[in-house]
């Protein structure tokens, strides 16, 4: 079996746009991002069977039938990507509906973390009352400042 | 004796649709859930017994013949994670129906968690009978669908925000499973496991190290294994305690199972034990001290969960039968341990009103029972002798020795710093939360506890809101205490647990008792 050149490309087009929407903050764009990407495998899937005649018993010859695998294969995947769709469409409703945007946010705990870990304090210790936080203020700080790094770099603006 | 196979997919299924049915009637739906979850346990039991003593049951959906149809295999590796996960499944879900009638949930919508909760089983029990690479892609999207839904319940704004970023990451693996599906049947022709192994033997090994390499990635994600972990800390914490004590307890657990799984019978050889082994230790240590970092138990629950998601890659990557045994010893530790952290955190907030460590203080002087309830399953996690966490670790050493290499020494250093900061994560979580002086504005008695929170609580409290148990119902503590136990369990039968992964890990290296029971007249 060869595979078809035009397939391959489309499918390469349709995962490259899919990810590059992907990556963007709106989710209306990462639903849109999700979809493109769901169809490219999908083509991929199609790529993978033979190509031929419509696989029913009396209407084509055996030797000239489609491989009709890939196609049901298709078939349950388009289904779940339909009901993926209509479930973020109804996060996107909810977040707009909360806050005004569909952007995805950031974790507000590991900010809170971060800044702990910025103004040089372990988590828990600001106010400890009972002088049991013995040996909490090196451990804490330690483990905190290379998630920091990572979380001050993946900040937007 | 084989039909008994499709029963813990299709029970929990028939079950949702009849929760389903009765979405105005909580006590019925209670009754379904408990009754369905309880003969999954029964199942799975028989599963089990059945497939060590005879050799991996199949059945063949629809009565189509193998290569043609889809066939559910339940081998000893099966078996067990079914067992583990239905029993684990069943308390938390006597847990949520405590919470729920503590709470009065009677009247809210939340009544679509029955059937979702259900959903849920039979995905993830689909995932582990599946004998077939697309089936088990189904599996996942049952179980991930399901998912989505019990993270965002009630969709606050907290919820919304986890769920979004859960939701896009569990679909990008997904995709990336199914262009690996799409990548395999094109160059085999065919999706059954068994067929593959031998099918994939005649490829040319570039090739297979790309199909390899797209699996792994795939469920990679779903297991949260270090570079890709990022989602799980951020969207766990804010589910209810149920869910995300389930979840933790299963999810990625059945990720870890499809890498044993793809990694043992389609790609042996070791070809990727390096990288398994590389990504190990960094999921370990990284994790790890994600966890001492944080404030919230929580979250600092969810860090440990990825940091051991380590110690059984580690297994897995050593190749030998006795690092694939201490694996699955350690899975069916992990899953029930983790669980009853998460349960006890669940309680924590319950009697403290918060996770948050600079909230809390106390606890083991208002709540002696809590205390125990948390501190046994947190020095099992750490791997405290005599705990099956120490077993676990014991055995992956071990293995790691026999091993000798430079890699499996560095795994051992790494296991055992793991090990050791993941007391200290605990011990910290128990000095700030259970001992100290309590903290000013916590409830200082359950009356009071009671009282703040039907204060702040949207839905009034079903009468008697003065008693003691009120805090924390029965119903919650039993199944807490239940998985206590059962932990504590693992420890005493863990001779026999590990002859069984022995067992099934053997069987799992020498592939040929898995592609018998699907072919019994050699494969076509």
């Amino acid at each position: 079996m060869t595979p078809n050149l035009t397939y391959v490309i489309v499918v390469g087009v349709l995962v490259a746009a899919g990810v590059t929407l992907l990556l963007e903050r709106s989710l209306t764009r990462v639903l849109m991002g999700v979809i493109l990407l769901g169809n490219g495998a999908n083509l991929l899937l199609l790529t993978g069977g033979r190509a031929g005649g419509a696989p029913i018993v009396g209407t084509t010859d055996p030797e000239q039938m489609s491989d009709p695998l890939p196609q049901a294969m298709i078939l349950t995947a388009i289904v779940i990507t339909l009901g993926m769709t209509a479930f973020l469409l109804a996060l996107a409703y909810r977040s707009w509906h909360l806050n005004g945007h569909d952007e995805v946010q950031d974790d507000v705990e590991d900010r809170r973390i971060m800044d702990l870990a910025i103004r040089d304090e372990g988590p828990g210790t600001a106010d400890t009352e009972g002088g049991t936080g013995d040996g909490d203020d090196d451990g804490p700080v330690g483990g905190a400042r290379p998630g920091a790094d990572v979380v001050e770099a993946g900040r937007p603006g | 004796m084989t039909y008994l196979v499709a029963l813990p997919v299709v029970m929990p299924l028939l079950g949702a649709a009849v929760t389903l049915l009765l979405l105005g009637r909580p006590h019925a739906q209670r009754w379904v859930s408990l009754t369905v979850l309880t003969a999954t346990v029964a199942v799975s039991a028989t599963l089990l017994v059945q497939s060590s003593l005879h050799g991996p049951l199949v059945v063949e959906v629809g009565g189509w013949v193998a290569p043609l149809g889809i066939v559910l295999v339940a081998d000893q590796l099966a078996a067990l994670m079914l067992v583990v996960s239905a029993a684990v499944t069943l308390c938390v879900l006597v847990y949520s129906i405590g919470q729920g009638m503590a709470d009065g949930h009677e009247e809210t919508p939340l009544s679509v968690y029955h059937p979702t909760y259900l959903v849920l089983t039979a995905g993830v029990c689909n995932a582990f009978l599946s004998g077939d690479l697309f089936n088990l892609y189904v599996g996942f999207e049952i179980l991930l669908v399901a998912s989505y839904v019990l993270l965002t319940l009630g969709s606050t704004e907290n919820r919304i925000r986890a769920g979004t970023t859960y939701v896009v990451v569990s679909l990008l693996s997904s995709v990336i499973f199914l262009i690996a599906i799409g990548l395999v049947y094109a160059s085999t022709g065919t999706l059954n496991l068994a067929q593959l192994v031998e099918r994939l033997d005649t490829l040319p090994d570039d090739l297979r190290l790309v199909l390899q390499g797209m699996l792994l990635l795939a469920f990679g994600i779903k297991a949260a294994v270090f570079p890709l972990s990022a989602w799980l800390p951020d969207s766990y914490p804010t589910a209810p305690a149920p869910v995300t004590a389930v979840f933790a307890g299963l999810l990625t657990k059945v990720g870890v199972y499809a890498i044993i799984r793809t990694e043992t019978l389609l790609f042996p050889g070791g070809r990727t034990a390096t990288l398994l082994l590389v990504t190990a230790v960094l999921t370990m240590v990284v994790g790890i001290l994600g966890a001492v970092a944080q404030s919230d138990i929580k979250r600092l629950l969810s860090f440990t969960l990825i940091s051991h998601i380590g110690y059984m890659l580690f297994g897995v990557g050593l190749t030998s039968s006795l690092g694939l045994s201490a694996a699955i010893f350690y899975v069916v530790h992990h899953i029930t341990i983790q669980t009853t952290l998460f349960l006890a955190a669940g309680l924590v907030e319950r009697r403290g009103g918060s996770t948050a460590l600079d909230r809390l203080g106390g606890l083991a002087r208002l709540s002696p029972l809590l205390a125990v309830l948390f501190f046994v399953p947190a020095l099992n996690l750490a791997g405290i002798p005599p705990f099956s966490g120490f077993l676990g670790k014991l055995g992956l050493i071990q293995a790691a020795v026999d091993d000798g290499g430079v890699l499996a020494w560095i795994l051992v250093a790494g296991g055992l710093v793991t090990s050791l900061l993941t007391l200290y994560a605990i011990a910290r979580v128990w000095n700030l939360a259970f001992w100290r002086t309590p903290h000013a504005d916590m409830p200082a008695d359950d009356d009071a506890a009671q009282a703040a929170r039907t204060e702040g609580a949207v839905q009034p409290d079903r009468g008697g809101g003065g008693r003691t148990g009120a805090v924390l119902p029965g119903l919650m503590i039993a199944p807490t205490l239940a998985l206590v136990v059962l932990g504590l369990a693992l420890t005493a039968v863990a001779g026999p647990l590990f002859d069984l992964s022995t067992d099934a890990a053997d069987d799992l290296l020498r592939r040929t008792p898995y592609v018998d029971a699907v072919f019994p007249g050699g494969a076509p």
